[in-house]
């Protein structure tokens, strides 16, 4: 963790398109009148979804649809580290650091995205990636991985990780999931648990 | 009720009381830094730490309500190893910059940890380190120092109901803030000064010119506005070096306005502080003796009906008696001290007063707010509102100006169409007023200022007899005044004699070369161009309008230099004292009036301000009920008139610019300067 501040280069304006303008109607029609700040944490999701992150028009414009203090939507969008305060590439690379991960090699993976995308935090000059170190995202069995936009890529090496980033980054279809030869967190290889078939009676 | 012990005392609290409370009713001394009594709990800080039996773990005594039979102990070794605890947690993050903060002194944080601390720190870290905020003029941000109570965050939302205080960020990254660094616009923001418990938020202006250990404390009475809000003012030597809230519960809780608090540079500068009179066209340092002998000289060549006085809205009561006795001594009957020239003080006390009190409004449930606009006028007196309206089920309805009050309102029109409509029923608010069990009208200068003010207030009077807000056992007919004089000089009856002028008869007479010699005491708010040819003797404190078209200058007190009685819009009369002297030969206003008589030929029957007094109160008895409100009839309509359909014009366009002493002040000059920018980003002209 550390401070976060909204990005010095901002956009102009904000606009939701009109499909998430349509979203956001049902989002706040979710709660009752009088409770609309309560949509705070979707509106701003779904314009971090539409810009890629969070501006500072969008947070007054999401503070005018929900007439909240404009303080107010800030220290949501500051406080969830989920939201991001300054562009990302067109690929987001979120990296878990954290024990299991660090563990199974997660330090080759920092290697491979400072080798191909730049330091974290940093867009490439494509555009189309960047990436940041984030705590556990809750995939330890398939350690080390990493979340790119809304998928999970797991069991990487540096090989295939490095694979990954160059497909995305030519606009190849790349697989989400575990990359390694196994489906979901079931074992490599074959079952070491719960081997013996089950049966009316119960295990043998 | 739920009966609680602590520390072996039993005692009965309200049954939504919590620990805290119960404890501090048993005498128990909790400590806290984020609890405010007049905020909401954040229990954030964990300074008020209480062992409750079966309880497993210290509980936060600010957050934690009572049960019955509960069983507290505040002074354990294991509260105290928590506090300790707590305290080592809170000074981790915490600068030992004491000898270079502001607060040295009174800080909540320092004496607290001399109370309940450790006597050394095992943390060796690096301290975290905060940017400072810019929060405007007034606010002095140190932000490193914060230790994230959140008072300031609660005070800016709740209380003043502007929100633009927040935290950001979350665990040790939060940090205090306004949104983008924007200063802030609330008219109570200096009351976060008193509330943050640490260094963090300090006084600006005052920064770095004293220790509270060498400040004279001075408790006496505001005049910036007609509310009269308890102040201290702390003085040094014969400076006046600040201004802080004293609590009064039936006037200003604990807070004051800006103007109030950080009025005082503006006692230092354009100070008239030697009599001066004008030769040839230009104003030249005069002796008292010149000085009046040269008004001796007019007197004598002018008959009283040529003659007139206007009283200021910062006079005190004992100034403005003397100024009207010496003036009907001389058979002066021009006399007014409605500078603003309001059509009131004719209809008995009860027609001019804010009748139910400021306190009431927290009975209320129905609010009509009638050419006011109570943020600007009082702003104390709104947080009030708003704390009545953040209770739920009272209705505010406003005729006049449609301005931001801080609070939801119902805006009904503009002018006395739509009071027209309310008076006979035809308007859905009147039927507000009419369910409402303790309704109330708060009747603004803007109301009354105008050429129809006496039909308007004689319209409101009797629609308010008609509909419940004066009857019997209550009576929530207000008149909010904006002068802190103005009662004062009402309830003394500084006001026309018989086929005497008022104050734009003065003006106009003046004009017209039917009125020769004008005395103003402190009158700076009148056209002071329509004074014309006329002889103008100005009594005051600083070169202000009145003064820079004076032939002579008197320099007076101002209300931080004398002791003076002033009446608040309740009709409760209250004491100011002397916290400094006035500067150079400038003297107390009632003795410069005194002296002035002497040399008129018709001294004044009182020789000290004992004997004043005592003239005074036989004059006018409730004079003498100090700090009380006295029963008064009820109001009267005197006038016949029709209203006019002009829109009512709220009496205050600029807060920060009422009186002589705030335009001398160059805080309050950079605060409206601010104000007019916000102004301007309103229109839309803004980025």
């Amino acid at each position: 963790m550390s401070v976060r501040r909204l990005d010095p280069n901002q956009p102009d304006s904000f606009a939701f398109t009109p499909e998430n303008i349509e979203w956001t109607k049902g989002q706040i029609a979710k709660y009752p009148e009088g409770r609309q700040a309560s949509a705070v944490i979707p509106m701003l999701w779904q314009a971090q979804k539409q810009e890629g992150w969070v501006t500072e028009p969008a947070i007054e414009v999401i503070a005018d649809m929900l007439g909240m203090a404009k303080i107010r939507v800030l220290e949501v969008a500051t406080f969830y580290t989920m939201f991001n305060l300054s562009p990302v590439g067109k690929h987001f690379v979120q990296l878990c650091g954290t024990t299991p991960c660090w563990l199974r090699g997660a330090d080759d993976l920092k290697a491979v995205c400072r080798k191909h995308i730049g330091d974290p935090s940093t867009v490439s000059d494509d555009g189309q990636l960047s990436w940041m170190e984030v705590e556990c995202l809750g995939a330890c069995s398939n350690a080390p991985m990493v979340q790119i936009n809304d998928d999970y890529y797991e069991d990487l090496t540096a090989e295939n990780f490095a694979q990954i980033l160059e497909d995305l980054r030519a606009g190849r279809e790349v697989k989400p999931g575990p990359q390694a030869a196994r489906k979901g967190s079931e074992p490599l290889g074959k079952l070491t648990s719960l081997t013996t078939p089950i049966t009316a009676e119960g295990a043998e | 009720m739920p009966k609680v012990t602590v520390d072996g005392i039993e005692v009965e609290v309200d049954a939504s009381a919590t620990v805290l409370q119960a404890c501090e009713l048993a005498g128990a001394e909790i400590p806290r830094f984020c609890y405010h009594e007049r905020l909401s709990i954040a229990g954030n800080c964990r300074m008020c730490l209480v062992e409750v039996e079966r309880a497993p773990k210290p509980v936060a005594s600010c957050a934690q309500p009572v049960t019955d039979g509960m069983v507290v102990h505040t002074k354990t070794e294991k509260v105290k190893r928590a506090r300790e605890g707590v305290m080592e947690f809170l000074l981790i993050n915490h600068p030992l910059d004491c000898p270079i903060c502001d607060q040295g002194g009174e800080c909540d944080l320092q004496d607290q940890a001399m109370g309940y601390g450790i006597d050394n720190n095992r943390y060796v870290e690096n301290k975290r380190a905060v940017e400072d905020k810019d929060m405007g003029p007034l606010i002095a941000t140190t932000m490193t120092r914060c230790i994230h109570c959140t008072r300031c965050v609660r005070f800016i939302t709740e209380v003043s109901g502007v929100a633009e205080l927040g935290a950001t960020g979350r665990g040790e990254d939060m940090e205090i803030t306004t949104y983008l660094e924007k200063a802030l616009t609330s008219e109570l923001q200096g009351n976060v000064i008193d509330l943050c418990p640490v260094g963090a938020l300090t006084s600006k202006p005052y920064a770095f010119t004293a220790r509270p250990w060498e400040l004279k404390k001075t408790e006496t009475i505001d005049v910036m506005d007609a509310m009269g809000s308890n102040i201290r003012v702390d003085s040094r030597g014969r400076e006046v070096m600040r201004v802080l809230p004293r609590v009064n519960e039936a006037i200003n809780e604990e807070w004051i306005s800006d103007k109030t608090r950080f009025i005082w540079d503006g006692l230092k500068t354009q100070r008239l502080d030697r009599p001066y009179v004008r030769e040839d066209g230009k104003l030249r340092v005069a002796t008292w003796d010149e000085a009046f002998a040269k008004i001796a000289e007019k007197v004598a060549s002018t008959t009283p009906d040529k003659m007139a006085a206007i009283a200021g809205d910062l006079a005190d009561v004992e100034s403005m008696k003397a100024l009207k006795d010496l003036m009907v001594s001389l058979g002066v009957t021009n006399l007014d001290c409605r500078q603003d020239g309001a059509k009131i003080g004719t209809g008995g006390r009860g027609s001019y007063i804010f009748n139910s009190g400021i306190e009431a409004i927290e009975e209320s449930d129905a609010l009509l707010v009638i050419g006011s606009n109570p943020r600007l006028e009082a702003p104390v007196l709104n947080a009030r509102i708003r704390k009545q309206w953040t209770k739920g089920g009272f209705p505010i309805g406003v005729v006049g100006e449609d301005t931001d009050l801080t609070y939801p309102t119902d805006y009904l029109g503009a002018g006395t169409d739509t009071l027209k409509q309310i008076i006979d029923g035809s308007h859905p608010f009147a039927r507000v007023m009419e369910v409402a069990e303790n309704p109330m009208i708060i009747v603004g200068q803007g109301a009354l200022t105008r050429e129809d003010g006496e039909a308007v207030l004689t319209a409101i009077i009797a629609y308010a007899k008609s509909t419940g807000v004066i009857k019997d056992g209550w009576n929530g007919f207000n008149v909010l005044h904006t002068a802190a004089a103005r009662v004062g000089g009402l309830d003394l009856g500084f006001l026309p004699g018989e086929e005497g002028r008022d104050t734009q008869a003065i003006l106009d007479g003046a004009a017209a070369g039917a009125i020769d010699l004008v005395f103003l005491l402190g009158a700076d708010e009148i056209e002071t161009k329509s004074l014309g040819n006329a002889f103008v003797v100005y009594q005051g404190t600083h070169g202000d309008a009145g003064a820079h078209c004076a032939d002579v200058i008197l320099p007076g007190a101002a209300y931080t230099e004398k002791s003076g009685l002033y009446v608040n819009t309740e009709g409760r009369v209250q004491m100011a004292k002397r916290a400094a002297f006035p500067p150079g030969d400038a003297r107390e206003d009632w003795a410069i009036l005194r002296a002035l008589s002497a040399k008129l030929g018709k001294a004044l029957p009182y020789d000290s301000l004992r004997d004043l007094r005592a003239a005074l109160y036989e004059d006018v008895p409730h004079f003498a009920t100090l700090d009380d409100l006295t029963p008064v009839e009820v109001p009267q309509g005197s006038a016949t008139g029709a209203m006019s359909a002009t829109p009512f014009t709220n009496a205050i366009k600029d807060f920060y610019m009422t009186n002589p002493i705030a335009r001398a002040s160059k805080v309050m000059a950079d605060c409206a300067a601010l104000a007019k920018g916000t102004d301007k980003g309103a229109t839309g002209t803004h980025g």
